[in-house]
């Protein structure tokens, strides 16, 4: 086998092992540190050997069986001083766990442990990056901009009160799942938008954060394929994800969806999406209870997408959309997103009444005044509208979008 | 089984009725937090509970020097302070976290949950 052929089987195995093989480590010795070291371990002998020896006929079992070995060494060696019973027992004892929950899935419990409420949501976007994404330290340290070895206190602060707080290895009950479900997704749109419009640094987007985020979606969804929020998250992130060539111009500049070239966006992404949003739409049809707000917005954004020009839009259906979302979650965002799209029926002068109602508690926000900016413009209230962008680019922190805030205000008369 | 201390912070100026709003208040905490210690007593996670009289009867000591030095008042200068814990027993922090808000709701307070340290942990300290 070629160079090149190898490495890109160990990328591929990578992703598709990597959580597998920490999470199958991390119940049965029950140590987190010891399952990732020795997961990484294990891949590191993989990149070493493969190459020579060529790809294993099965991969992901050659890197359990060499990670498992790895880790009895390395606890082998720690019983030099550490208890010698519990070697012992983790050596020889094969009898499968007891059931933990409503899914057995080792996987689906690293995730609730790494997205345990009792972690800093920051810790849990860093351990779940790590331990279900294989992302190293100094890659999830680059993608938040924090040093390395701040990075790397965080997540061995996370394990460190894993395990002295007993922070359970299991799937929650099926009465807390659902509540719990919403924290990990809110952990995985975290990583989407942070890589989507990143709030600051150089780079505009971060694919490397909205790929990682799309992984998560897509193993969420593998784990839990009957949860409408689970498939509406993983929609909503491709529907974003197929516009992404299309968002910003050659010369580092935000095009707003209104402007985006839609030939350039992702077709096969989009019919993903559409899948997965029709599947919603007929789950519910039958009964499966109404849709939360990640299938509201990806609702929302399968109408943007099906439209072939942005004044096609069918406004009233997203109005629609957001009022149900206002319902769920009445947060002035919602409501400010629910104003711009009522603009675009009623006219600007309506838009800018509701938006102006949210001043008191929006006005950290970039967005809010960028909304209110182009609505100002448009009903010719340039003055206005010039101090509006100005505060608009002093809150935003993404450059592509600093720029493009700026060129609009800059073409304003006067 | 691990334990877990599960402490009460609450204002450290208190009025006659404690930290509650009125005296019925008082009367309806205390019988709620006696009803809660019966349970965890009933379910096998009761180790010791206790309420405590206000900081201000307090009173700090310091060994380490050749002459112990008294001082009156609590150690910590706050605004909050603690006013009374539990310590328990449960399978894991889930456990104890549901308890802890089950002893929250009963003497209106904000609970604290904060393992103990274990033979196993302080084995494991570094030796250097």
């Amino acid at each position: 086998m070629t160079g090149p052929t190898v490495a890109q089987a160990i990328t591929r195995v990578h992703q598709e092992e990597w959580a597998r093989v920490v999470a199958c480590l991390a119940r049965r010795f029950g140590d987190l540190d010891v399952a990732e070291e020795a997961t990484a371990e294990a891949f590191m002998v993989a990149a070493e050997r493969w190459p020579r020896e060529g790809v294993p006929p099965n991969p992901g079992g050659w890197l359990a069986t060499t990670a498992t070995r790895k880790a009895i060494d390395w606890l082998r060696r720690e019983s030099q001083r550490d208890a010698k019973h519990r070697e012992a027992r983790i050596v020889y004892d094969d009898t499968p766990p007891e059931p933990t929950g409503p899914v057995e899935d080792d996987r689906l419990r690293l995730v609730f442990t790494c997205c345990h409420p009792a972690l800093a949501m920051e810790a849990r976007v860093a351990l779940t990056l790590r331990l279900l994404g294989g992302l190293t330290v100094p890659e999830i340290a680059r993608a938040f901009l924090v040093q390395e070895t701040t990075m790397a206190q965080r997540i061995t602060r996370a394990k460190a009160k894993i395990k002295a707080a007993h922070i359970p290895y299991r799937v929650p009950s099926a009465d807390d799942i659902r509540e719990r479900l919403a924290g990990v997704l809110a952990v995985v749109y975290l990583i989407f938008n942070e890589g989507y419009l990143a709030g600051e640094g150089d780079d505009p987007v971060r694919v490397d954060l909205t790929d990682q985020a799309i992984h998560l979606g897509r193993l969420l969804r593998t784990l839990l394929p009957d949860d409408g929020e689970v498939a509406g998250l993983l929609a909503l992130m491709l529907f974003t994800d197929a516009r992404r060539p299309a968002r910003v111009s050659h010369t580092g500049e935000l095009v707003t969806l209104h402007e985006q070239d839609r030939g350039a966006w992702d077709r096969t992404l989009i019919a993903e999406g559409n899948a997965l949003v029709r599947e919603r739409i007929e789950a519910v049809a039958a009964g499966g209870g109404p849709p939360g707000r990640y299938q509201l917005q990806a609702a929302i954004n399968a109408v943007h997408t099906e439209a072939p020009s942005a004044r096609d839009t069918n406004w009233s259906t997203i109005v629609a959309l957001y009022g149900r979302m206002v319902l769920l979650d009445p947060s002035p965002i919602v409501r400010l997103n629910r104003a711009v799209a009522v603009a675009e029926i009623d006219g600007p002068g309506v838009g800018l009444a509701e938006i102006d109602r949210l001043a008191e508690v929006l006005d950290g926000y970039h967005a809010f005044h960028a909304a209110r900016a182009d609505l100002l413009r448009r009903l010719g209230r340039g003055g206005e509208s010039r101090a509006a962008y100005d505060r608009a680019i002093d809150l935003a922190g993404n450059p592509a979008e600093r720029a493009y805030l700026t060129r609009r205000r800059n073409q304003l008369a006067g | 089984m691990p334990r877990y201390l599960l402490s009460v912070h609450g204002p450290a100026e208190r009025t006659d009725s404690g930290t509650c709003p009125s005296h019925e208040a008082m009367l309806q905490a205390f019988a709620a937090t006696g009803a809660f210690n019966e349970r965890l007593q009933r379910d096998g996670h009761f180790v010791f509970a206790g309420g405590l009289e206000s900081a201000t009867t307090a009173t700090t000591v310091d060994g380490r020097g050749e002459k112990p030095a008294f001082t009156d008042g609590p150690y910590q200068e706050t605004r909050e302070c603690l006013g009374g814990f539990w310590v328990i027993e449960a399978a894991d922090l889930d456990v104890a976290l549901a308890l802890a808000v089950e002893g929250s709701k009963a003497c209106r307070g904000t609970v604290e949950v904060r393992p103990f340290r274990t033979a196993e942990s302080v084995r494991a300290l570094p030796e250097s």
